[in-house]
């Protein structure tokens, strides 16, 4: 029966149609071992990133039209060496502070009898939600001394560590406590056995979740102008703002551009260089839980809680502070805070549909068939995420109302510019639960007889679910709190939660009017944070989620 | 005991799948709420059969919801407004070129008006509009119209300057007995035109020295709302501002919480100009009829009166409407006499301010 079957699958499946469509050296190209792509998904894939990678194309093709004869005098200035220092030693800071505090935490959470571990572990996702101008908002307009170096990076690793934290917490729920009791028995003392095995075993997961800080760091802007602390995105915004001079703007993005080409080059040298045997997936055990000594449990206690104080409960109590005792009343909303929530709900969510959808052929590819080609097509989509939103918007604006005018300031132009913003975080999200998804449980499916549609339909997606509910929370999040480019490109007359607050809170001094709307932000966004939390930090066993978000980050 | 784990899994992915789902449904059911928000907002309908008409607008977006609603009400043409920062939006329209939305652009100052009317972006307007407020307050080539002003001034803290000390030039800031007690701005769109005033009265040399003497000098805040807070909180003595933003602060704070002053600069020195907020009909408008009733409505007696009242503390330019009665007269302040044409676009001092270091 089932020799009978195979081919029909095949043929069904569309493979044959390969030859055909593919000329020869491409195929080999795309090819590896000789294992062929299939062309939906590679052509799909390749329109995808194609599409993803639109606006940035436009900003180099902006720069270049310009000329070096311009663009020179913007990129050689003694300036450009202080925003190049200033960019490199924030990125180095925050990186290794958001390591570190993500790591410890994570392992408190995940592998100590830490009290109240479970709570703690939804807090400790929160801060992620806080969007960085509220952030930096509330620490400056209390201690005016938070500023410069130090309070950019104060700042932005409270915001940021929850992207090191997640997927650590995960790969520590993952690892094979084998090897821990194995070093153990060897004489390592805890803390080797932490360092040299533990961490160790994580080290893919922790580079990836570097990635993401390092680059996600790069695009910010609101902070950092806040903080008066000058980085590549605040001189773009000048060139923008002072000169009139969109062509400075994308000259200095392309030195962005090349930042975070190098960024993920060193990514991937150092995972090559420290690859390690991943634990067979089948036989783990459940791990015992590190008892915490009464000498350290109340500083690991006090540690956690001062991390949640610091990167939620201050700005919290700052926005509920001026809530209660703002004067700015006398400023009429141009719409409602109702009407806001409503149109940053939809926006943001059909953008985390999109990148939800689109990241799944992208996660395919380079998951089920991993090779240079694939690899470079999903690592090129992590550009865009250290691009500033407004040089992405006004990248758009450009095409769409000259060349897609039907588009320009619709709905829909807005949440293709999230899509665009905020597919990297989707697409983590998704390659974690491709990759956990075997395609053996598939290839059961069909040996039994059931039609490729209907194993996609009950096998695949029921695997991928949670993967796709976990970047669909990522995005969401991340688009909720989006204020440059939906300035750019929101319809005229439509405010979101962000640009409401932008309104409010830099137009003017007007705190006691900008806090409902940033309360607003954070409430909204807490329900898909504790979504992506219960992804990246399951409970219940060792779900299908966690452990290969170690395997999509490697 | 692992079908017990399968199971409390499969409970978790199920739970995980209908939680995702509600979210979608309830993100897409408030949706309908903000998404009606939107069509009504940039419907074409507009009321009374007016048409419709987009404002792209730096000022602030309380006085232009005022005006914008008191146009409505008096000519039943709908109006949908596009907010940013002024000169952003000035970026926007430059990228847009000829395919731009907009029928009307408003900002708080010339400059961006003036790089506007360069690239040919702006229409003429008739010389009933323009006539309307004084010459010196509009475009020279008549592409845009004056509709308020503010001066430039210095904030000072008493208890760490007597008035007696201040200087009688903004040139004075630069030197060094001036260094750690001064705040600037050099970013916020209000400064540049300030710079673009120095290089137009004492040369581009003069300009650069004094800029290099100020980044010496001076700290560099993000804009000028944190120069004049941190003045009044007595972080710097005396901070470079636009006069509007101390009596705005004074408004927040209460005058129990005002610890600072504003000071003019005497003898129309150059470190006390007209910052002039315009407003133009764009020559790509397929509304221009109804975007040139909406200029006019901004000159007109209404909508100045609508401007003096508010909370802004801009000075209108119509002449007989009298500015808010807590603003020191024009004429007493007695700025700088500066064409819009020697403030110019900002160009030459963006790129000194960059050459000096402090952007």
């Amino acid at each position: 029966m089932a020799g009978v079957e195979a081919p029909t699958l095949h043929r069904l499946a569309g493979r044959p149609a390969d030859d055909a469509v593919w000329p020869a050296p491409l195929r080999r190209f795309l090819s590896r071992r000789g294992r062929r792509v299939p062309w939906l998904l590679a052509s799909l894939t390749v329109l995808i990133v194609a599409g993803l990678l639109s606006p940035l194309a436009l900003v180099v093709i902006q720069a270049v039209q310009t000329g070096w004869s311009q663009l020179w005098p913007v990129l050689d200035r003694a300036f450009v060496v202080t925003l190049l220092w200033n960019t490199v030693r924030l990125a180095l800071l925050v990186t290794a502070a958001c390591a570190v505090i993500g790591t410890v935490a994570a392992w408190l959470t995940e592998r100590t009898t830490l009290p109240g571990r479970r709570v703690w572990s939804v807090l400790l996702i929160v801060p992620l939600v806080v969007p960085d101008f509220v952030l930096s908002w509330a620490w400056s307009s209390v201690f005016p001394s938070v500023q410069g170096y130090f309070g950019a990076a104060l700042v932005m690793v409270l915001h940021l560590y929850p992207l090191v934290y997640l997927p650590m917490t995960a790969a520590f729920r993952a690892a094979d406590p084998g090897q821990e009791e194995a070093a153990r028995s060897l004489g390592l003392s805890r803390l080797a056995v932490w360092l040299r095995i533990s961490v160790r075993q994580a080290r893919a997961v922790l580079l990836g979740g570097c990635l993401l800080v390092c680059l996600s760091l790069m695009a910010y802007y609101g902070a950092f102008e806040d903080l008066h602390y000058q980085t590549f995105t605040t001189a773009i915004f000048g060139e923008l703002q002072i000169q009139f001079n969109p062509a400075g703007a994308s000259a200095l993005s392309l030195v962005l551009v090349v930042l975070s080409v190098l960024v993920l080059g060193g990514e991937t040298a150092f995972r090559e260089r420290g690859r390690l045997q991943r634990p067979g997936s089948m036989a783990q055990r459940a791990q015992q839980p590190v008892p915490l000594s009464r000498r350290t449990r109340l500083p690991a206690l006090a540690g956690v809680a001062l991390l949640v104080g610091l990167a939620l409960g201050f700005p919290v109590a700052i926005v509920c502070y001026w809530m209660a005792v703002g004067v700015s009343s006398t400023l009429p909303a141009a719409v409602s805070l109702g009407a806001a929530i409503g149109s940053t709900a939809l926006y943001s969510a059909l953008g985390a549909l999109a990148s939800t959808l689109l990241a799944l052929p992208v996660a395919l590819l380079a998951a089920r068939h991993p090779g240079r080609w694939s690899r470079a097509m999903e690592r090129s989509t992590f550009i865009t995420q250290a691009i500033p939103g407004v040089v992405i918007g006004l990248a758009l604006v450009f095409l769409a109302s000259r060349y897609l005018g039907f588009l320009y300031q619709s709905p829909e132009l807005l949440v293709a510019s999230y899509t665009m913003m905020f597919f990297p975080l989707g697409l983590v999200a998704v390659t974690a639960s491709v990759l956990r998804a075997s395609p053996r449980l598939e290839e059961a499916g069909r040996a039994l007889g059931r039609a490729p549609w209907a194993v996609r339909l009950t096998v695949t997606l029921p695997l991928l679910a949670p993967g796709l509910a976990a970047a669909f929370c990522f995005v969401f999040l991340s688009a909720a709190t989006e204020l440059t480019a939906t300035l750019l490109l929101v319809p005229t007359g439509v405010q979101t939660l962000a640009t409401q607050f932008w309104t409010y809170a830099e137009q003017g001094v007007s705190f006691g009017a900008a806090a409902p709307y940033a309360a607003a932000m954070i409430v909204m966004s807490a329900v898909p944070a504790y979504l992506l939390g219960q992804f990246f930090d399951r409970r219940s066993g060792r779900g299908p989620a966690g452990a290969s978000v170690m395997e999509a980050m490697s | 005991m692992g079908s017990s784990s399968h199971d409390q899994a499969a409970r978790k992915l199920r739970w995980l799948v209908i939680s995702a789902g509600a979210v979608i449904s309830a993100s897409l059911l408030a949706a309908c709420g903000g998404a009606s928000a939107g069509t009504s907002a940039s419907g074409g309908t507009g009321g009374s059969g007016g048409g419709t008409i987009t404002l792209y607008s730096g000022q602030h977006p309380q006085l232009t919801a005022a005006i914008v609603s008191a146009f409505e009400k008096q000519t039943g043409i709908h109006v949908n407004v596009r907010t940013d920062d002024g000169i952003v939006l000035a970026d926007q329209i430059l990228q847009e070129g000829s395919h731009s939305p907009a029928d009307v652009y408003l900002t708080e100052n010339s400059p961006e008006l003036m790089l506007l009317t360069q690239r040919h972006l702006l229409e003429t307007l008739p010389a009933a509009i323009t006539s309307q407020t004084p010459a010196k307050d509009n475009s020279p080539t008549g592409n845009w119209v004056g509709i308020s002003v503010r001066v430039s001034a210095l904030a000072y803290n008493p208890s760490l300057i007597s008035a007696s000390q201040l200087p009688a030039s903004i040139l004075d800031l630069a030197q060094p007995k001036w260094k750690g007690k001064v705040a600037i701005a050099p970013t916020d769109s209000d400064f540049v035109p300030l710079v673009g005033a120095v290089i137009a009265a004492y040369g581009q040399q003069a300009a650069l020295n004094w800029l290099r003497g100020l980044k010496a000098n001076a700290a560099a805040d993000a804009d000028i709302e944190t120069v004049v807070a941190a003045v009044n909180k007595g972080q710097d003595a005396v901070g470079v501002i636009n006069q509007y933003y101390w009596y705005r602060l004074q408004q927040e704070l209460g005058t129990a919480n005002t610890h600072s002053k504003v000071y003019y600069f005497p003898d129309k020195n150059v470190g006390g100009i007209e910052n002039i907020s315009g407003a133009a009909v764009l020559a790509s408008s397929s509304h221009k009829a109804a975007a040139e009733k909406f200029v006019s409505f901004l000159v007109s007696a209404k909508a100045q009166q609508i401007l003096a009242a508010g909370d802004t503390f801009e000075y209108p330019v119509r002449p007989g409407v009298a500015p808010n009665s807590e603003l020191t007269p024009l004429t007493q302040v007695n700025p700088a006499v500066l064409s819009v044409v020697g403030l110019g676009n900002d160009i030459p001092a963006a790129s000194l301010l960059q050459q000096a270091g402090l952007t």
